[in-house]
């Protein structure tokens, strides 16, 4: 640590607290103030508190939008507690806003009573104009009234905190962030040694920004303390978390170090293709800081490269792995075909975001299964596997990259926005109890051919280039069984285009027995996916505690489904498919078991809310039909011409079709009474 | 990275290159030529067989890896150039060729044509040319003259024509040829040039292709107009041309070419030949028929780090200061801490 930094103050406080189990705090601000690393920091001080956590980044796609505008608000949520904590919350217990457009923005999620803490030195004329505001919205009594208001001088405070450094206004007023962090820091009794850790790596080398912020995050701390604004602090004790090392991981970062792990395990070098979209474009910064781990990356031209780069390196033995969002996803289609054809490895990460085409490049969304499915020509079924967490991304990129390599087939892992960004808690997996990753490298060539199969996996060998006596073709062309010669026989292709199915089934054998939380028979099974996991075990434990007998499954292996999947659905009288879209995984699971299942959609660019989710449930175990808000008919023309009653995927008629043709309204049923 | 063992040791054939799969091209299509040349090239370059792939698009010239007793790649339309870009990116040792057509790699993936050779990926590009659309039976392609009469264009095709090799040197490529199918000895010659060059080299090989196009080349190939129209390239050696008895070389102007008999100026104004030179290579890839002769052989060979050598030298310096990758290092780095 630097030698001209003062002492950090004591971080005791002598004021009174309150202890809470669970807090909300939201930093929100312009997207050039900061908020994704002070937000960011305060997690992890809250990490090193001992209390779990999870997080939600918000932003817009915008790099620098307009100062002081409303679609330039950014914004960094996070919720901990001493209790388990599955979701970022709803409603905030804290909200920093840094100008009146975060303010406008972001006050009607504050909860009543709810401590809000203004940056009083953004509320300037034009300011206020951009939010759209004639005058200070601070001087309305009912605020005050309704929230505990503490206006703060954020940039003067910062300004005169770091007077001695003898830089310029315009640049101490930056750190105003930082000294809002030493605020909630304090209003917490977060531990600062973790942000002075951080600060000094990242500023190392800039000593004059590093004394500013260091300055600032003390000052911001003993200023809450000194002021008589904050009469008091809150304690949320540590949770009881698994003994071990933990540190906090993004789902991105996770992804990609899961794919490190299972490339070092599988001991082939790996290449990674990518043309940079949101939000997967910190796959790609990862891995290329990663070279000594003999990684190669590669930044394509564009998205049909980067899958055609990674397959052309997995032809050459290497683990090939792509990853885009959405609209790279659909480019990639062809080539996908290609890699099920030619039956090659390849892991392909789709990290969501909500479409169709450009759609909402930062917002997470679930709206790409069907695409990962179907999104193909002809018949190209390939494994899907989806991971829950940001800390499941580890666990779930290795396994993708295991079954590819293992089953020589293509893997699309389907990630989203929210996993990407948001960050938890993880500890450290243990490395020698990860799976081997094993495959079946030809080298014999008295024995060799191309598309002979292993009898457990019907997985090809990979038989690549340097193998003396192996030379062989493969392409996009039907290949003859065993020989993969080129063939258009007709019940050569009907066999074959069966195998390639059958392969992707058989993986099947890698899933491990369901685990149902809570319930394990009874009203509803809710059946989930990806990252609305936080919500739905959140919506779970509240809905038991209110009495129903309610059970959840979260898939991550999506193609093949569970083979217990259909006994366990049988376990209980209805299901419910919550989604960030408009019914994808639902309508699969209809097709797939002839089951009335129900879909929760939302597609609003934001994680499930929590209340919605549970008044669903309570709703289903019922029997009754979701509530249905038809806003597309309300939009158009009053709601004329637009059939509603279906709006929920399942909500009418089709509905009472189902019940009628599948009898499950019958008491009794696969219930909890015979469970 | 090889698993092999020792390579073969005996001195390979142009039939070892010869794979069991019967060829599916149109009776005299240019592609036979091609093919054996490529093939008698093979044993020539001491690579041994499992050391070298061919990799293609789609179209007729791309069915070409299958006929190959090398390990071979059949991809997609016009994206080639990936596949063999992330082949060279796993396994930069390996010898890789890449053939495609003017459709596949001029119309559908221009793009990435553009990218493997301003890259520099060390892939031996066969472009073969016959200014048509064969295996979707005969629209224009975008190496066809304008005005010309397809089933696609019955009215004439309005698009200008693109120059393989002139979208070579604008993509920085480091080596750029033309051969012609009917001319085994210079495509043999032009062959073994390519293969020698250490990063991108681009062969545009004039083929013929006698169903929908049928003598699209001829004033290259016939013996009685040949003379006048082709032009072989040589290094070192003044340009020039026609009979025996006509012989006519160019003098540069500025930037105008003009063709000049030989003796009607000093031999020392003439335009000799460099083939480091990108610029003359600019000038001379705009020479075509009908107003000049057609150039073919080496337009240019110049030396540039490639692709792999440059991502194998990242690497090694990253181990050199960070040590080989530690999964587990990796894990603590940044801010732990127990419970």
């Amino acid at each position: 640590m630097s030698e001209t930094v003062a002492p950090p103050p004591p971080e005791a406080s002598a004021k009174p607290h309150h202890t809470v189990e669970f807090a909300v705090v939201r930093f929100a601000g312009d997207s050039g103030d900061g908020m994704q690393l002070t937000g960011q920091q305060f997690a992890i001080e809250t990490a090193f508190a001992g209390n779990d956590l999870v997080t939600l980044p918000d932003f817009p796609a915008e790099i620098r939008a307009p100062a002081g505008t409303l679609y330039g608000v950014s914004s960094f949520q996070i919720q901990f507690g001493s209790g388990k904590v599955w979701t970022h919350g709803d409603k905030v217990d804290v909200l920093i806003v840094m100008n009146p457009a975060a303010f406008k923005v972001h006050l009607p999620d504050l909860k009543p009573s709810g401590i809000l803490i203004v940056n009083t030195d953004a509320f300037t004329k034009s300011n206020l104009a951009k939010a759209g505001y004639d005058a200070s919205p601070l001087v309305d009594e009912t605020l005050k009234g309704s929230y505990r208001v503490f206006e703060v001088p954020l940039s003067k405070l910062t300004r005169e905190a770091l007077a001695e450094t003898g830089l310029a206004h315009r640049d101490a007023e930056r750190s105003k962030n930082i000294f809002a962090l030493g605020i909630v820091s304090w209003l917490y009794d977060r531990p600062l040694a973790p942000t002075r850790t951080l600060l000094e790596s990242k500023f190392g080398k800039k000593p004059q920004i590093l004394e500013a912020n260091l300055l600032a995050l003390d000052a911001g701390h003993r200023y809450a303390e000194a002021t008589e604004l904050f009469t008091e602090y809150y304690r949320v004790e540590p949770a009881e978390l698994e003994k071990g090392t933990y540190r906090s991981i993004s789902g991105n970062q996770a992804l990609a170090w899961g794919l490190l792990a299972a490339a070092r395990a599988s001991g082939r070098p790996m290449v990674y293709g990518a043309y940079p979209i949101t939000p997967a474009s910190d796959l790609l910064h990862e891995l290329a800081n990663h070279k000594n781990f003999r990684v190669r990356t590669f930044q394509a031209e564009d998205e049909i490269s980067a899958i055609g780069a990674t397959i052309g390196a997995s032809f050459g033995g290497a683990l090939g792995v792509c990853g885009t969002s959405g609209p790279g996803l659909a480019l990639k289609g062809e080539a996908l075909g290609l890699a099920v054809m030619v039956e090659l490895p390849l892991v392909v990460v789709n990290v969501q975001r909500g479409g169709p085409s450009t759609g909402l490049p930062t917002k997470t969304e679930q709206s790409d299964l069907l695409q990962a499915f179907y999104g193909r020509n002809g018949e190209c079924p390939l494994v899907i596997l989806a991971p829950r967490t940001p800390s499941d991304c580890f666990t779930m990129a290795y396994e993708a990259a295991r079954i590819s390599i293992r089953y020589m087939t293509p893997v699309l892992l389907l990630s989203d926005g929210y996993l990407a960004t948001g960050s938890e808690p993880w500890k450290l997996p243990d490395l020698a109890a990860l799976k081997p990753v094993e495959f079946n490298l030809a080298t014999d060539p008295e024995t060799f051919q191309p598309y002979a199969r292993d009898a457990e996996t019907l997985a090809r060998p990979w038989a690549i280039p340097g193998t003396p006596g192996l030379e062989h073709r493969v392409g996009g062309l039907e290949k003859k069984h065993i020989t993969g010669n080129v063939n258009y026989e007709p019940d050569n292709h009907d066999l074959m285009t069966r195998l390639r199915e059958e392969k992707v089934k058989r993986v099947q054998r890698e899933i491990p027995p369901i685990e149902v939380v809570g319930d394990q028979s009874g009203q509803v099974l809710v059946i989930g996916w990806g990252s609305t996991y936080g919500a739905i075990s959140a919506a779970i434990e509240e809905s038991r505690e209110a009495g129903l007998k309610v059970g959840h499954v979260h898939l991550r292996h999506l193609n093949p489904l569970p083979a217990d999947l259909l006994d366990v659905i049988g376990r209980f009288e209805r299901v419910l498919v919550p989604e960030i879209n408009r019914g994808q995984l639902v309508r699969l699971l209809r097709a797939e078991f002839a089951i009335p299942a129900v879909g929760f959609n939302r597609v609003r660019g934001m994680p499930l809310r929590l209340p919605e989710l549970v008044e669903a449930i309570e709703t289903v175990a019922r029997g009754e039909p979701l509530p249905t808000k038809d806003t597309a008919a309300e939009a158009f023309a009053g709601g004329q011409g637009v059939r509603s009653g279906d709006a929920e995927g399942n909500g009418g008629w089709m509905r009472d079709a189902f019940q009628q043709l599948w009898g499950l309204d019958r008491s009794g049923g696969n219930g909890a009474s015979e469970g | 990275m090889s698993d092999a063992a020792s390579a073969t040791t005996e001195p390979l054939t142009k039939a070892d290159f010869q794979s069991d799969q019967d060829s599916r091209w149109c009776p005299g299509c240019g592609d036979y030529a091609i093919l054996s040349t490529v093939q008698k090239v093979m044993p020539d370059l001491g690579v041994p067989r499992e050391e070298i792939v061919f990799i293609s698009g789609i179209g007729c010239s791309s069915r070409f890896p299958y006929y190959m007793n090398t390990y071979g790649f059949h991809t997609i339309h016009g994206r080639a150039p990936t596949f063999a870009t992330g082949l060279k990116l796993a396994r930069p040792e390996l010898t890789v060729f890449l053939v495609t057509g003017d459709g596949d790699s001029l119309s559908i993936g221009g793009n990435h044509l553009l990218h493997i050779l301003r890259r520099n990926v060390d892939v031996k590009i066969l472009l073969f040319n016959n200014r048509i659309y064969g295996l979707t039976k005969g629209q224009y392609s975008p190496t066809s003259e304008q005005g010309k009469v397809t089933k696609s264009s019955p009215a004439g095709s309005t698009d200008y024509p693109i120059n393989p090799v002139l979208f070579a040197l604008g993509a920085e490529a480091t080596f750029v040829a033309r051969t012609v199918d009917r001319n085994v000895p210079h495509m043999e010659m032009v062959l073994k040039r390519a293969a020698k060059h250490r990063g991108s080299a681009l062969v545009e090989i004039y083929q013929n292709c006698n169903v929908f196009n049928d003598g699209a080349f001829k004033y290259l190939t016939e013996r009685a107009t040949k003379i006048d129209t082709e032009l072989v390239v040589k290094n070192g050696e003044p340009l020039v041309f026609g009979p025996i008895d006509d012989r006519k070389g160019f003098v540069i102007r500025g930037t105008k070419t003009e063709i000049v008999k030989l003796g009607s100026v000093p031999d020392e104004d003439l335009w000799v030949y460099d083939e480091t030179d990108p610029v003359g290579a600019g000038i001379l890839a705009r020479f075509d028929h009908p107003n000049f002769p057609v150039p073919i052989g080496v337009f240019l060979d110049i030396d540039r780090p490639n692709f792999s050598e440059s991502m194998v030298v990242q690497e090694e310096q990253s181990i050199a200061k960070k040590g080989p990758g530690d999964i587990k290092e990796l894990f603590l780095r940044g801010q732990t801490w127990d419970v």
